[in-house]
């Protein structure tokens, strides 16, 4: 039998991908990044909204830390410990700068985003939602945004209230007004950008009517802040979390974000070492922020990686990433479109859609589409993406995910495309 | 070989055993929740004989593909062989490579008239863990 490449012929993930896009040189981005351009292994990563390939200046940075600097943090009073606490907390520094946040001590260090949101649900949400108070989701909202507050639903009596939208997957204002006239809502929590059709609700105003409703905002900017610039202070959120990996930075750190003064009022979240003040045989008292939050050694490694990433992309001004992104998800959009039986889901605005988008096609599971399309070196996501609410208000049970970094080439797209429509005829039923 | 030979395609264009009885002995429906595969087994079993198999679903070509093939394999099939069936059988039916990725998939069919056999005798459902032999 012959194999199935053979079978589909000439469009393998190997042939393409380099070229140049508005005033952004991809070649020398690609270049940056070790698995991009290693022999062996030629692939169209097309799954950066899971995660994001690494350049080589954060594994250098990390590894530079590992050789050279380690030693724990907050601790030793020996000159490399010393070194060892300087580097994480100017790693602390550059996120909040980054964010453009007030002060170092409102930038929490955690495993991830998920476990930055826990963060807030187990601690705020604990101590402060009460019986009858509400906290607003959208269907928009991965698992991780909605999953720590139907948790905390279980064990109290509040409510989760979800703000309408339609098959467009618009998120507006009226509708998020609505939601807050009809409950009483504590908490509001948006993403800035969905991770599975890649829309933008409209952060800023969302957060001033949230806000004139007597309820506070927890941003999710896991996807946004990759592709978009983020700043907490002119947004006016509470909170805001994201994770380094899918910011090409590494794997096992994210970023809390919390305005001082809720996180001083706030109790430790996980407990231990590093976050107390003083524990005797009668109890325990907790430390000043940060360290109030980061109990147990922190993620040291992961924070200089994540520092790394962010001096990495900030050699490169947001206009041109988001030109360079922008012809992506148009020339994808494009072809998607003109592909029978494939119906691209959320918006028909490609002008609405940012970072990622995804499909169905009728009599195809997204399994075996990206299986297919997997072996030959094009790497996108199917299923649900921790999105199942969303799949639920989309009527599908699973899609398939194209997502983009900067890295990404419109040769890429190309080759992509007749590689789809050849996945989709050979599993389609004749 | 990969893992979309043109048996198992075959197979899951023009799937066997594809429907509904009309007196089923027993009726049992499984779902891969995360990938949406869903599979209801229909069995009409006379003394310890399985005499006809009938199944609906959807889903991805491997699990649809397997219950194809396992549906032809299971008429006159003596209930007791039919609950021995092991993963290992399913893998050699299929005669592709079944990675991790797919492995429930594959054996989507196989948990289904596992569950369905335990309730025509009248037992509980068994785990994914227990269908799988871990």
């Amino acid at each position: 039998m012959r194999s199935l490449a053979d079978r589909r012929g000439e469009h393998t993930a190997e042939t393409c991908y380099s070229g140049t896009s508005m005033s952004m040189d991809t070649e020398v981005i690609r270049r940056q990044f070790p698995f991009l351009t290693a022999r062996g292994s030629p692939c169209a990563y097309l799954d950066s909204a899971a995660t994001a390939q690494k350049p080589q200046s954060v594994i250098d940075a990390m590894r530079q830390q590992e050789e050279m600097h380690t030693a724990n943090v907050h601790r030793g009073m020996y000159p490399l410990a010393e070194e060892a606490t300087a580097i994480y907390e100017a790693a602390r520094q550059s996120v909040q700068s980054f964010l453009g946040a007030q002060a170092p001590q409102e930038i929490i260090f955690t495993k991830n985003c998920t476990e930055a949101v826990n963060l807030v649900a187990k601690s705020w949400g604990k101590a402060n939602l009460r019986k009858g108070d509400a906290v607003v989701l959208s269907p928009l909202e991965h698992h991780s945004a909605i999953v720590p507050w139907m948790q905390l639903a279980e064990h109290s009596e509040i409510t989760l209230a979800w703000v309408n939208m339609d098959a467009s997957c618009a998120y507006t204002v009226e509708s998020l007004r609505t939601t807050l006239d009809t409950v009483q809502a504590k908490l509001v929590c948006i993403t800035g950008q969905s991770n599975v059709v890649g829309v933008r609700p409209p952060l800023k105003e969302s957060i001033e009517v949230a806000h004139n409703a007597g309820a506070l905002v927890l941003v999710d900017a896991a996807q946004l802040c990759v592709h978009h610039p983020v700043n907490v202070r002119e947004l006016g959120c509470d909170f805001l979390a994201f994770s380094g990996h899918k910011l090409y930075g590494p794997t096992g750190i994210g970023v809390l974000y919390g305005r001082r003064e809720l996180l001083e009022g706030m109790s430790p979240f996980l407990t231990g070492g590093s976050m107390i003040r003083e524990v005797t045989r009668k109890g325990f008292s907790s430390a000043e922020l940060p360290q109030k939050f980061e109990a147990g050694t922190p993620p040291i490694t992961q924070a200089v990686g994540l520092a790394a990433a962010i001096k990495w992309l900030g050699q490169y001004p947001w206009g041109e990433i988001e030109a360079h992104e922008r012809t992506l998800i148009e020339t994808t959009f494009a072809g998607l479109q003109s592909i029978p039986r494939l119906r691209i889901l959320g918006s028909d605005d490609p002008g609405a859609i940012s970072g990622c988008m995804s499909f169905v096609v009728e009599g195809v599971h997204p399994h075996d589409l990206t299986a297919i399309l997997g072996d030959q070196g094009f790497c996108l996501r199917g299923g649900h993406h921790c999105a199942q609410p969303l799949h639920e208000h989309l009527g599908v049970p699973a899609s398939t995910r194209i997502s983009f970094g900067m890295y990404n080439t419109i040769a890429e797209v190309q080759a992509f495309l007749p590689a789809l429509e050849k996945a989709i005829h050979l599993l389609s039923k004749s | 070989m990969d893992l979309y030979a043109e048996h198992i395609l075959d197979h899951y264009h023009h799937p066997l055993g594809k429907g509904k009885l009309a007196t089923p002995t027993v009726v049992h429906e499984e779902r891969n929740e995360s990938c949406g595969d869903d599979l209801a087994i229909e069995l009409t079993v006379e003394g310890d004989i399985i005499m006809a198999v009938r199944w609906q679903g959807e889903g991805c070509a491997v699990s649809q593909a397997a219950m194809s093939m396992l549906s032809e394999k299971l008429e006159h099939m003596r209930t007791e062989d039919a609950a021995a069936l092991k993963p290992n059988d399913i893998r050699e039916m299929l005669r592709v490579p079944i990675g991790p990725r797919r492995t429930k998939c594959a054996l989507l069919s196989l948990h289904a008239l596992k569950n369905a056999l335990l309730k025509l005798h009248h037992k509980p459902s068994q785990s994914w863990a227990e269908t799988l032999g871990e």
